[in-house]
């Protein structure tokens, strides 16, 4: 194997093929989250009241259930993409760089996954 | 390759500190920030699924001085986050590149999520 230059080991990699996905995945989410977002900012500032039942009312409406559950969805993927390349700069063992990822994508999913069936409990009066 | 003496980018601290740079630092430190943000809201969410008493535990702690300086900490990341967002996107179709528009662009993102946050404490605070 030392015989190999470093340009034909590199070469022998191939190329990474879907090297965009993550570029593209961060941007589609971020379009995504400029109406989102804005809305549940919106959505929040005009509740009157903060109480429970004004809560539990607000998830019970159809349409704030399906545009949370997109916020969530949408917001939680697009924080694991950044967080993962900050991740990517700044950990230089590899080891600990993979591992953290790892425990990146099991706790956001986790969280998001939480949020969603949060709403949903709520939403279904369970 | 260690015995090759090869040049090294200078460090971080050699630069002195830009718009451009602090800007890029800050939506970093907010994206951050807002991903704690998110980990947050599915614990509101959990504990209005969990019912009045958790609810109103997790109330106490918004409306307390400091959970409201984080919850306001938050609207503004918010908004310079997507602000600057919208910004990279239109970099990203290679509009706005030029050093004088990425400093009006600059200081146009920095007004507008100052006025966007001081804009929602006054409606949060009015009642609207």
């Amino acid at each position: 194997m030392k015989l190999r230059t470093p340009l034909a080991k590199v070469r022998g990699l191939g190329s990474a093929k879907e090297g965009t996905h993550h570029w593209w995945a961060i941007r589609l989410t971020a379009i995504a989250l400029v109406p989102l977002s804005l809305w549940f900012i919106c959505s929040l500032i005009s509740m009157t009241t903060l109480d429970y039942l004004a809560a539990i009312g607000w998830l019970q409406s159809p349409m704030t259930s399906i545009l949370l559950i997109l916020f969530v969805l949408t917001l939680f993927y697009h924080a694991q993409l950044g967080i993962q390349v900050i991740i990517e700069d700044y950990i230089e063992n590899e080891a600990l760089k993979i591992t953290g990822i790892i425990l990146l994508k099991f706790v956001m999913l986790f969280a998001g996954l939480t949020g969603i069936v949060a709403i949903l409990k709520v939403f279904l009066g369970l | 390759m260690a015995a090759v003496n090869r040049p090294l980018s200078p460090h971080l601290q050699i630069y002195k500190p830009q718009l451009t740079s602090v800007l890029s630092i800050i939506h970093r430190g907010t994206g951050v920030f807002l991903t704690l943000g998110a980990l947050f809201l599915s614990c509101w969410l959990l504990s209005i699924a969990n019912g009045p008493e958790s609810y109103t535990a997790v109330q106490q702690y918004i409306l307390a001085w400091y959970g409201q300086i984080i919850l306001y900490a938050w609207v503004y990341s918010l908004y310079y986050h997507l602000c600057n967002g919208i910004r990279h996107l239109f970099w990203d179709m290679g509009l706005g590149l030029e050093i004088k528009t990425t400093y009006i662009s600059g200081y146009i993102v920095v007004a507008v999520s100052i006025l966007f946050t001081i804009a929602t404490w006054c409606l949060v605070r009015g009642g609207v």
